[in-house]
């Protein structure tokens, strides 16, 4: 029995708890003295406002697709995987060394190089949680926060000893070769006279990301690997019964899971700062967790989704830097955002389903279908 | 005249579009045991929950011993005298039989002083009422026998006078049925009121002194059982001459299919659940075990299905196939001519959050048919196929695009049937047909099993319902702890003696 | 290594271990009663920010332990709604408390005392300071009992001899009492809870509150307690997930519970020694291997490498009455 139309779970839903987000975050402002109305109208001037805002919001929203759609796809498979941070912390590693130690003759074969080593690295830091969760039924939510943690730790001796050029200070590598430096978005859309996209970062990567979009979609509703995935995400129990094998689909999702998580890094580490340095992920592995929740888990809502958090982002950016709404609002909302449409969504959803069967004409006496 | 223990009237309740109850009346008298029959989804439960407290009645009023009662939760339930023994027990498993009788009951806040009075107080009613349990057994450890007395003791020791039991019969082998109907016979001399809720004929013939029938949500006859008979109370039940044994011809059994040979499986906690098990079966013929749930019919479908391991021989048409996982799967099954309808459509046949097209392809996604090419799926296709079949086994609604969810428990079972069959398999794994399902759709699915198997084609049949075996089968075997006690011939047995090995008595030898 | 260090270094394992004692103490009320909590991290990092706050202002740490554990329940009772009332998805509701708690104490503390993210620097009265206890002084010279005791005994916060006790208090609460049997019985078999007439809700919710409670213990043990001196941004550090691990490799039980963390805080206290080990072992360890130590060895238990555990039946799924 449908209790709701479909569009009003999908769209309805979200919508309402991005609405209730974004009320108990106004009170947060509030609360420290700022104003909200005032907030907004900033956040949307230095985020939309000019191709150069639009610049960083895409460049942000670059990252939070792939991101967002490394923890849908795994989450089509009922695994929670918080480790996107840390699987793109090793892909920045990946690209790091594809760029550092191969002579590519042009950008392009960079670029797919790039992407190769990112989703390899990245696939490989998901696979040990992975296989644990799949051989000896360990928690995965909680083995990739500590992958997280190892990332981390990993990351900054790997800077500080083995990959930092002699006599540099700071922990990073080495700048990547211009000559496979990746297009920006200015390179691309300016023109003589029209200079666009001055100064920010935004680059060919968002075209990946959104090439990444179409292929997940497909992979997940057109293919068997797709049908078996959202199977056994639904019930283990039959997904057995049909012969499909657990481990295969625990350790395929999260590789590629992994993998989305790690091309991030083609973006920030390749596209933005030309090396490797420490904490380039900042956080967006967390936010690809909200991404995905308010996307539903849907390529096209995951990239809707980034849109908005690479709004949310670029716009808190302006806002710390003209208010003393520090940068961790982002964190804050982003929370809000996980709370409601993912772990309060029946609170939301109860309400409207009584609306909508309130607003149903026939209350026919159908025979009782369930006992 | 006395006054009823129990009076409901008006009874309504509607859960959103459904109208589980709609204004039920019954009344029932102290010191009588008291039946109350329908089909799945008949609203039986739902009356009893809301006497039990579980829900709140819409509309209507319930008096207990001519005083009007209002039951807004288990413990006003508890207070007014109602104890309810659950078709699913509601026991904690890793405690002991002392701690879940106390649960709830205690005296006072610290424990070990309600735990003393309560072995006291336990003792005296399993001496009074014959009901033998041991105190500090582990509830995990005892067996289903046991464990229902536990049920039935933990409403004495709350002092119920009035004890509703559902469906108390499923787990029990015909002896310990027969055991638990003498505990109610006692009750009832000590002027307990009992209501028995059931859909088996048999039982309601047997133990009740008056019956009431339920149909979609309304109580369409109370009669005395002694002055009715099953077919009237089927008929009164679906509403027209149900047809309560199946039609067919004698089987023509062909070569052999299925050769069993010393099959074991161990499960994941180290136990073993089959026994070195042997048999066979023949093209053309159906082959039915019967047995109380838990003696190992779930895991030798498992083994067979391609999802559990074993050890032993298995043949299908002459060729073996491997048991130890390594090279084989539910996929391979498939492959190998083998479809199986499964004991839980909700938990294995189906995927319920997907759509009926989707189920349909289910477990048959690697076939050729359905695929558009090596990359994708073709979806259009299976909605066609889906289409088709749906009208050919006359699922309602004939809608492709419906969430397997939305289906009643017999539509359910009708789709994986019609995939299952439609496969044409050698070999046709069938586990509880029909558990959860309406009478029309049990009908139609007999009638699918018996024309299977006249196409020639081989069939195992596993149910706890007697009834269903011995008109279906053409020879039973029944399976205890995880062995075959013995096979006989339908038309050469009867139900006394099946009971007697479903229980462990050895008979003959297979 | 001698006597002295030996007792320096347990001293210290015994201070670590004790945030994470009570966070774990916490997730084992919950767990049991069948709420999965991974939002121990979030309410450790409230309770902390906020004891370490109001110490600052206030002056008494006292006021300080009290506004943290109100900050900690507050989360917890989101929590409870989130898992109880509106039978969400308890992971997904523990992870948004996390990330909100790391968001919320960052702008909180910027806006009230612009310093960054952080608290002052809390003076002495504003924090838990070390207890000398009686005899500590005069028994000193007793040989190997006498150090032990001064060293390794005494010379603690209130607060740890508090958590060493709220262990076998915990015990007798499961175990001695209705409540705890009660307790018990929802996380295997709401059903049967229900059933018997009692609260499912009410139970659930008091096991919320207990895990709130002791959080914000832990969150104020771990900003006010001598040597800390305030809130720092993220500071619990995965300690929340680190008493999970402990949870499961002590099967949910409060006296193995102690064992793990203590085990847990040996770890991190060696993290603060790294010459030591290379005293003892002869190997120089890497600072950040060390650092990644406590996080491995969760995943190396995770893995059951330490035998396997079997948690609470009923765990991490909402209670619906049956049809």
């Amino acid at each position: 029995m449908e209790k709701m139309p479909k569009w009003a779970d999908i769209f309805l839903i979200p919508v309402v708890s991005l609405i209730l987000a974004a009320i108990f975050s106004a009170i947060v402002i509030l609360a420290i003295g700022e104003d909200p109305w005032a907030a907004v109208k900033l956040m949307v001037k230095g985020a939309l406002g000019s191709t150069y805002a639009w610049g960083y919001t895409l460049y942000y929203a670059t990252n939070f697709i792939f991101t967002g759609l490394a923890v849908a796809v795994a989450f089509h498979a009922r695994m929670f995987n918080i480790g996107g941070e840390g699987q793109a912390m090793l892909g920045g590693l990946g690209v790091a060394l594809v760029c550092l130690y191969i002579p590519w003759p042009h950008w392009s074969l960079a670029l797919i190089g790039a992407s190769v080593g990112a989703a390899l690295f990245g696939a490989a830091w998901a696979a040990i949680p992975a296989f644990l969760q799949a051989k000896r039924g360990s928690h995965i939510v909680i083995t990739t926060i500590m992958f997280n943690f190892i990332a981390n730790a990993l990351l900054v001796y790997l800077l500080v000893n083995v990959l930092k050029p002699v006599g540099m200070m700071e922990p990073a590598t080495s700048k990547f070769p211009k000559l496979i430096q990746l297009p920006s978005f200015r390179d691309m859309f300016s023109t003589a006279d029209t200079i666009m996209f001055r100064g920010a970062p935004a680059n060919i990567t968002f075209f990946v990301a959104v090439a990444a979009c179409v292929v997940v979609w497909l992979l997940i509703w057109r293919t068997r690997l797709g049908y078996e995935l959202r199977a056994f995400g639904h019930s283990e129990s039959a997904a057995k019964y049909a012969g499909i094998n657990p481990t295969k689909i625990i350790m395929v999702s999260m590789l590629i899971s992994g993998a989305l998580a790690g091309m991030m890094a083609i973006n920030n580490v390749m596209g933005e700062a030309e090396r490797l340095v420490l904490n380039a992920v900042e956080g967006a592995g967390f936010i690809g967790i909200a991404v995905a929740l308010m996307g539903r888990s849907h390529p096209f809502g995951v990239f809707l989704a980034a849109l908005l958090f690479g709004f949310l982002y670029q716009g808190g950016a302006e806002l710390a830097l003209w208010t003393s709404i520090p940068r961790e609002m982002i964190v804050v909302i982003q929370a809000l955002v996980i709370l409601f449409t993912g772990a309060l969504d029946n609170m939301v959803r109860m309400p409207l389903e009584k609306l909508f069967f309130s607003l149903r004409r026939k209350p026919a006496a159908k025979p009782a279908a369930a006992e | 005249m006395t006054t009823p223990a129990i009076e409901l009237k008006g009874i309504s309740k509607a859960f959103g579009p459904v109208q589980a109850n709609k204004d039920i009346s019954i009344r029932v008298m102290p010191g009588t045991i008291h039946g109350i029959i329908g089909e799945n989804g008949a609203g039986k439960s739902t009356l009893m929950s809301i006497l039990y407290g579980f829900y709140k009645a819409d509309a209507g009023e319930i008096w207990i011993n001519g005083k009007k009662t209002e039951i807004p939760d288990s413990q006003h339930a508890i207070a007014a005298g109602i104890g309810m023994v659950f078709q699913h027990f509601k026991l904690v498993e890793n405690f002991t039989v002392l701690e879940n009788v106390v649960l709830g009951a205690e005296d006072g806040a610290m424990l070990r002083p309600s735990l003393a009075k309560a072995r006291t107080q336990l003792k005296q009613l399993a001496e009074e009422y014959e009901l033998n349990v041991d105190p500090d057994a582990v509830i995990e450890e005892i067996g289903v026998g046991m464990q229902q007395r536990v049920e039935i003791l933990k409403a004495l020791y709350r002092q119920a006078d009035i004890l509703i039991l559902d469906e108390p019969t499923g787990v029990l082998t015909p002896a310990e049925a027969d055991q638990l109907f003498r505990i109610l016979g006692r009750l009832r001399e000590e002027g307990k009121t009992i209501i028995l809720i059931t859909h088996k004929l048999r039982e309601i013939m047997e133990i009740t002194d008056t019956v009431s029938v339920m149909r979609r949500g309304e109580m369409t006859a109370t009669v005395k059982t002694a002055e009715t008979s099953p077919p009237e109370l089927a008929e009164l039940m679906v509403g027209r001459k149900v047809l309560l044994q199946v039609d067919k011809v004698p089987a023509k059994p062909g070569e052999m299919v299925l050769e069993v040979k010393n099959l074991s499986v161990t499960d994941s906690g180290g136990v073993q659940r089959v026994k070195n098990v042997s048999f066979n079966i023949r093209a053309g013929e159906i082959l039915g075990i019967a047995g109380v749930a838990g003696n190992g019919q779930s895991e030798l479908l498992e083994v067979l299905g391609g999802y559990e391991f074993g050890t032993g021989e298995v043949k299908i048409n002459g060729e073996p196939i491997d048991l130890t996982g390594r090279h084989s799967n539910g996929q391979t099954r498939r492959e190998r001519g083998i479809a199986h309808v499964p004991e839980d459509r909700q938990r294995e046949g189906l995927i319920m959050d997907y759509m009926a097209w989707e189920n349909i392809a289910f477990g048959y996604h690697h076939d050729p048919k359905y695929q558009k090419n090596r990359l994708f799926m073709d979806n259009a296709a299976i909605r066609a196929d889906t289409a088709d079949k749906m009208e050919r086994f006359d699922v309602r609604p004939p809608n492709p695009m419906l969430q397997a969810k939305s289906f009643s428990g017999g539509n359910q079972q009708k789709i994986v049937v019609a995939r299952e069959i439609e496969r044409n398999p050698d070999l046709l794994l069938v586990g509880q047909p029909t558990r959860g399902v309406d009478i029309g759709a049990i009908e139609f699915i007999h009638k699918q099993i018996v024309a299977l198997r006249d196409q020639g084609k081989a069939i195992l049949l596993v149910s706890v319902e007697l009834d269903e075996i011995m008109s279906l089968a053409d020879r039973i075997a029944v399976m205890f702890d995880g062995k075959i006690m013995g096979e006989r011939l339908p038309e050469k047995t009867n139900v006394k003696e099946l009971g007697l090995l479903m229980a462990g008595v050895a008979g003959e030898a297979a | 290594m001698d006597l002295l260090t030996l007792l320096q270094v347990l001293d210290s394992t015994v201070r670590m271990a004790t945030p994470l004692l009570l966070a774990c103490l916490a997730g084992l009320f919950s767990e049991r009663a069948g709420i999965f909590d991974i939002g121990l991290e979030g309410k450790m990092l409230v309770a902390a920010f906020l004891a370490a706050a109001i110490a600052s202002v206030t002056g008494s740490a006292w006021l300080g332990l009290l506004a943290g554990i109100g900050a900690s329940i507050v989360l917890a009772i989101v929590h409870g709604l989130a898992s109880i009332t509106f039978r969400g998805n308890q992971l997904i509701s523990g992870v948004a408390i996390n990330f909100f708690a790391a968001g919320i104490t960052v702008v909180v503390a910027q806006s009230w005392f612009g310093q960054g993210g952080r608290t002052p620097q809390l003076g002495d009265g504003a924090r838990f300071q070390s207890i000398t206890l009686p005899f500590a002084e005069s028994l000193s010279g007793v040989p190997l009992l006498g150090p032990i005791f001064k060293e390794l005994i005494s010379g603690h916060s209130i607060l740890v001899y508090m958590a060493m006790l709220i262990v076998p208090l915990t015990w007798w609460v499961l175990y001695q009492t209705r409540f705890g049997l009660h307790l018990r019985a929802v996380g295997e078999n709401p059903a049967a809870v229900d059933t018997a007439g009692i609260s499912v809700v009410r139970l659930r919710y008091s096991a919320v509150l207990i895990c709130g409670a002791l959080c914000g213990i832990a969150g104020a043990q771990l900003a006010t307690a001598e040597p800390a001196a305030g809130f720092i941004k993220d500071m619990t550090a995965g300690r929340g997930y680190i008493a999970l691990a402990a949870l499961i490799f002590a099967k949910w039980r409060p006296w193995y519970a102690l064992m793990a963390c203590l085990l847990f805080g040996f770890l991190q206290a060696l993290e603060l020694r790294p010459d030591l080990i290379t005293n003892v072992i002869g190997i120089k360890v890497q600072g950040q291997l060390l650092s990644a130590l406590p996080y491995i060895m969760t995943v190396v238990i995770l893995a059951g490498f330490v035998g396997k555990a079997i948690p609470p039946r009923a765990g991490g799924e909402p209670y619906v009455k049956e049809r």
